[in-house]
């Protein structure tokens, strides 16, 4: 348990490490911008107001020299921080406290389906190498790979907004249900949720049966299965209790490794179905010219990775003793 | 009964070619760049101009077979020509990953120590942002025209064919064969060149051409969001004018979304079947 804590408290420091380089890029790229850097924090909002750029220059610091200004970026931001946005007038981390939820709900929808479905899928097709099941991974991982994330998006809004109109195909409430609350809440969201979900999911799912699948075979062919086979057991026992535990864990693993790609397809998938969640934060920032709030969407998501990583990170050296203290 | 020996190139190519899903995947691949390399030409209407009423659905008018957009803008004239700025970003792009990726991936692995430690961490860096993310803001800081869209699409995607090569170079360079060199006085420069990379390319070759395709998809989604170079016609800006009217014009967005789809499509069943061409441990069979 020791090493298991002090494990755990040197991948936070390493993780702490990161966060502070993922904000020193932050730092460099607005210094690298073309432009004055009042310009890049004010955007197009303030751009031409003299007044207002000394007022910005004065607020963020910038006549200050640029290690000083480094230092006072990274304490704001460890704070909390991350500025004010100009389109909205409001502190960027309570527009991004806003958002976070329904990127997460999508984002965690989208990968349990994807996990569950997947995994089944790529059981079945290791138990029958020649069978349908395995056909059907092989083709819906080469079409999933190869779908980009908003035309599949797309296509589902053009099938339910057009051909079978039984699903809603843009935001997360019905407008003539604001204000409602309780339980028709919860299914009006629920409803949204199906397509944007369903589009995340296609592309997730064809990565994780084929991980699903390599891993099974790999696993069922060692000496251990052998063994419980030998014992008697019965099949479906030796396929998921004593194959599957094993085989998942890659999985586990690359799921929580790609949170990043994750949050990349999720911002695709929230803007074909104006799902208000962080992507379609970010996309308004660059529309309205809103640096501190795209930068700062940049942040969050990279410090959601993190956390994401660390915690898969942990889970795996929980579940496998072999790990511990390493 | 005689074994015919091949030299490894033909060897491949002969595995590659009783593929069939690599064949099917080659063919479409050739023909998809025969269509954009001759078909403006041959077509000759420009793709920005406008051509016709707006919304013209496909297969109504003759003149404009694929139908018009929004603006009236011909579909068929920008399918044609859109694929050329699609495919070079890919490219492009493509380049620059293997490119960073084979650099910091060799010197990591190479070197090992603190060389390979300050290395890892820039990876892991690189892996934490999310890519789209971090590329929809340079391209914003730095305007969206094609070079800013290649590098940036380049700057986030490189950090697999890091791990690759990393690992690839960590495995070979223990090797007697390096050793050898190495004792003949080989300076490091010619060992990493001359002795590892060559055993070390089948597997980067392989990640290479799927990096092509992560590419394609990368420009399609930056142009989707309405982040390419608004004056270079491509499959993506096509989607990305016409988002706004998915449903008074699904034909303006599916068929460059096709487009896109079977390109890649092509790119990865090329990938794979290099990869069991490449793979001599699967040529026994």
């Amino acid at each position: 348990m020791l090493r298991l804590a002090l494990a755990f408290f040197r991948r936070l420091a390493l993780a702490a490490g990161l966060l502070v380089a993922v904000l020193a890029i932050n730092f460099m790229l607005i210094h690298a911008a073309p432009g004055d850097p009042a310009s890049v924090i004010a955007g197009e909002m303030g751009g031409s107001d003299a007044e207002a750029m000394a007022s910005i220059r004065k607020a963020y610091g910038l006549d200050k020299p640029l290690p000083e200004q480094f230092i006072t970026y990274i304490s704001k931001s460890a704070r909390g921080d991350l500025g004010q946005s100009y389109t909205y007038n409001r502190p960027v981390a309570d527009l991004i406290l806003d958002r976070i939820g329904p990127t997460i709900l999508l984002v965690l929808t989208a990968l349990m389906f994807a996990i569950v479905i997947g995994t089944l899928l790529g059981v079945f097709a290791s138990r029958r190498p020649d069978s349908l099941a395995s056909g059907a991974v092989t083709v819906l991982s080469l079409v999933g790979y190869a779908m980009p994330v908003f035309w599949t998006g797309i296509l589902l809004v053009i099938l339910f907004g057009k051909v079978w109109p039984v699903m809603p195909i843009a935001g997360m409430r019905d407008v003539r249900q604001f204000g409602v609350g309780g339980w028709p809440a919860v299914v009006d969201v629920l409803h949204h949720l199906v397509l944007p979900a369903l589009t995340l999911t296609i592309i997730y799912l064809a990565q994780y049966s084929r991980l699903a699948r390599s891993s099974m075979l790999e696993i069922l062919g060692s000496d251990y299965i052998r063994t419980a086979r030998a014992k008697g057991l019965n099949e479906w026992v030796v396929t998921f209790k004593h194959a599957l535990r094993n085989a998942l864990m890659p999985v586990v693993t690359i799921a929580g490794l790609q949170f990043g790609n994750m949050i990349s397809g999720a911002v695709l998938v929230e803007t074909v179905f104006s799902w208000p969640g962080l992507g379609t934060l970010a996309l308004d920032a660059i529309l309205g010219r809103d640096y501190p709030t795209l930068l700062g969407v940049l942040t969050f998501s990279s410090l959601l990775v993190i956390v994401a990583n660390l915690l898969t990170d942990m889970s795996y050296r929980w579940i496998d003793p072999r790990l511990r203290g390493k | 009964m005689t074994v015919a020996v091949l030299s490894p190139t033909r060897e491949a190519w002969r595995v590659f070619r009783r593929n069939k899903a690599a064949m099917l995947g080659l063919g479409l691949l050739v023909l998809i760049l025969l269509v954009m390399l001759v078909g403006p030409g041959l077509y000759g209407v420009n793709p920005f101009d406008i051509a016709s009423t707006p919304f013209t659905e496909p297969f109504t008018d003759r003149r404009t077979w694929l139908g018009t957009d929004y603006v009236g803008r011909d579909i068929l004239a920008g399918m044609l020509v859109g694929g050329r700025a699609t495919v070079l970003v890919g490219l492009a792009a493509a380049c620059i990953t293997v490119s960073i990726g084979l650099t910091v991936g060799s010197l990591a692995g190479y070197f090992g120590g603190w060389v390979d430690m300050v290395l890892s961490r820039l990876t892991e860096l690189f892996q934490v942002l999310p890519a789209l993310l971090f590329a929809m803001v340079l391209v914003t800081l730095f305007q969206p025209s094609l070079g800013v869209v290649i590098v940036a699409i380049g700057m986030v995607s490189w950090t697999g064919t890091a791990r690759l090569a990393r690992a690839e170079f960590m495995r070979l360079r223990g090797l007697e064969y390096v050793n050898a060199a190495r004792a003949m006085g080989a300076r490091h420069l010619r060992l990493m060149l001359v002795e590892i990379l060559p055993n070390a390319l089948p597997p980067l070759i392989v990640s290479a051409t799927l990096v092509i395709g992560v590419a394609i998809l990368f420009e399609a989604g930056l142009s989707f969001l309405g982040l390419s170079d608004p004056n270079v016609m491509s499959w993506g800006l096509m989607i990305g004018s016409n988002r706004r009217n998915i449903l008074e014009c699904w034909w303006a967005v599916s068929f460059p979304g096709a487009a896109i789809f079977l390109t890649v499509l092509s790119v990865s069943l090329v990938g794979d079947g290099l990869n069991d061409a490449l793979n001599p441990k699967l040529h026994l069979r």
